[in-house]
């Protein structure tokens, strides 16, 4: 195991922040956190890379314990933070080669690992960090937390904020970088990116709701879901909502997901009820869950 | 009948230097609609947003807000529009009862009218329980419905929000588009920058910039049959990365 965590637990002020969380992450894994803001994501990340201790439970990153061997960990493993944390008034080289420095080591020896990365920001390497855009400043966030040779990257919303273009992109370096054998551990709040990782887990206020594949996640998802569409979003949404079998109402892209309370449901008679809400258009089909309708499920 | 039209930009141009970072943008936003303005990264979207909240210049080109010109009466625009974005929108060491009334007061409404608008927030938007708790101290999703409600404390007639859901949980990123449809519905006029793909087809009208340009601007259903693509995100990869 890369990563093993043993009824983790931890608050602050007496706010729970997190509740007995346990899972692993095995070798060369790309493991995704998936949960919003506030669900206690960043500071499990904190406690993983030794900067928070907790209040109890234990833990272990590639076999070092997070308490007693935390100066290995710290030599193991790399950490790119929610917040942009390079230094501002260092060069794009500068920063590279601090981080280098710091861990002994030198740009030269491990470049191979952030060749693909780094040849893209290269055109800027004379440029200060805090004069880069969101996008580069991200990649040489990326390179800076690989340049040691890490076993275990741990990365903290690097998408967030970042448009679907260039999350698309970071993704796909990510599986190049999992194809180099590095194990990592990803938040992020978008649910459409979990499908790229080999297993996620689901967070929110501080405890995890599921840990699966994300192909078998889904499927944990109980009912039917109906894709409804009408000429009037708005309406549609009132009128699902004050339906009284309405089981879950949720606008999903073009689409109103539903799912209805009885067993025996029949779309026709929501037909009628749509029609007789002078709603026009009005088609209603079977579709599959997504982690999205998991999430909302199990957060209800 | 004559539709009323709440954004009306012709030309629109920024330039910092030798950089064009808005390059000519057209197009009009019809009242009560929604406005789904999407791009890259460093595409030209905060620059172009800014000149129509008043903030910002513009190098050359016209627009008019709400019936006001920005390059002659940004004070106008800046009175009849509310905005929110993900970076800011309250004071999060006052309470929601303290930034309700501060902005009350900056938006020129009465004691009354404050007094009023709050009692109606709190009781549509569930707020009893955390009226006087600190914004720091609330979840994200709260901080973003409670700063929607407040960017529309004084009735503007267009509301301009910059990724209004950003990292906010799937439920509540949903209730706070369904105050969305709400308010374009009674007739305020909604501008909205996401990157979620999925909440570019919630809106009437949907722009994409590229490198300071407007490359598309359609309603998702258009859009989507234009680029021969099956979602709002295949429509903006194809373009954005040309």
């Amino acid at each position: 195991m890369s990563i093993s965590v043993n009824n983790i637990s931890k608050s602050f002020k007496g706010k729970t922040a997190l509740k007995n969380i346990s899972f692993e992450v095995k070798k060369g894994e790309l493991f995704g956190l998936i949960g919003p803001d506030g669900a206690g994501k960043t500071t499990l990340f904190r406690i993983l890379t030794t900067l928070l201790i907790p209040n109890h439970g234990e833990a272990t990153v590639v076999d070092f314990d997070i308490i007693k061997d935390y100066k290995s960990i710290r030599n193991n493993v790399g950490y790119m933070p929610g917040r942009f944390s390079l230094y501002q008034d260092l060069t794009v080289k500068e920063n590279l080669e601090f981080f280098a420095t710091i861990f002994g080591t030198t740009i030269e020896k491990n470049y191979d690992l952030i060749k693909d990365i780094y040849v893209q920001i290269e055109p800027f390497k004379d440029r200060r960090a805090g004069k880069l855009s969101g996008g580069m400043k991200q990649k040489l966030a990326l390179c800076c937390a690989l340049i040691h040779k890490p076993k275990v990257l741990f990365l903290d919303e690097p998408t967030t904020g970042v448009d679907p273009v260039s999350r698309k992109e970071f993704w796909e370096m990510l599986k190049r970088l999992q194809n180099k054998g590095i194990t990592m551990l990803v938040s992020t709040p978008y649910m459409d990116e979990a499908a790229i990782c080999d297993r996620i887990a689901l967070i929110q206020d501080g405890e995890m709701l599921e840990i699966d594949t994300p192909k078998k996640i889904v499927k944990h998802y109980s009912k039917t879901i109906y894709n409804v569409k009408a000429n009037n979003m708005y309406q549609l949404i009132k009128s699902l909502k004050s339906y009284q079998h309405n089981y879950s109402v949720y606008p999903f892209g073009e689409f109103v997901h539903y799912t209805d309370t009885r067993t025996d449901f029949s779309p026709i008679d929501l037909q009628h009820y749509l029609t007789s809400k002078n709603l026009k258009n009005i088609s209603i089909e079977i579709t599959q869950a997504t982690i999205e309708d998991t999430f909302m499920e199990l957060a209800k | 009948m004559k539709e009323e039209t709440a954004i009306h930009v012709k030309n629109l141009t920024k330039k910092f230097g030798a950089f064009t970072a808005v390059n000519t943008i057209s197009f009009k936003v019809k009242k009560g609609e929604i406005f789904g303005f999407l791009g890259a990264n460093g595409a030209g979207k905060t620059t172009a947003m800014k000149m129509l909240i008043g903030i910002s210049t513009p190098t050359s080109g016209e627009a008019t807000v709400a019936g006001f010109n920005v390059n002659t009466q940004p004070e106008s625009i800046k009175k009849n529009i509310g905005y929110m974005s993900q970076k800011f929108a309250l004071y999060d060491d006052l309470t929601v009862k303290e930034n309700i009334t501060f902005f009350g007061g900056i938006y020129g409404l009465t004691r009354k009218q404050i007094k009023d608008k709050r009692s109606q927030l709190v009781e549509e938007l569930g707020l009893q329980k955390i009226v006087n708790e600190l914004v720091s101290s609330l979840p994200l999703g709260w901080k973003q419905k409670i700063a929607f409600s407040v960017a529309l404390l004084h009735n503007p007639k267009i509301v301009f929000l910059d990724e209004p859901t950003g990292g906010v949980d799937p439920i509540t990123r949903r209730q706070f588009w369904e105050m969305i449809y709400k308010t374009a519905n009674q007739g305020t006029t909604v501008f909205v920058t996401t990157h979620y793909m999925d909440e570019a087809e919630y809106c009437d009208s949907v722009s994409i910039m590229v490198n300071g340009k407007i490359e598309a601007l359609d309603t998702p259903k258009k859009l989507k049959e234009q680029f021969k693509a099956s979602t709002m995100n295949d429509v903006f990869l194809k373009l954005a990365r040309g």
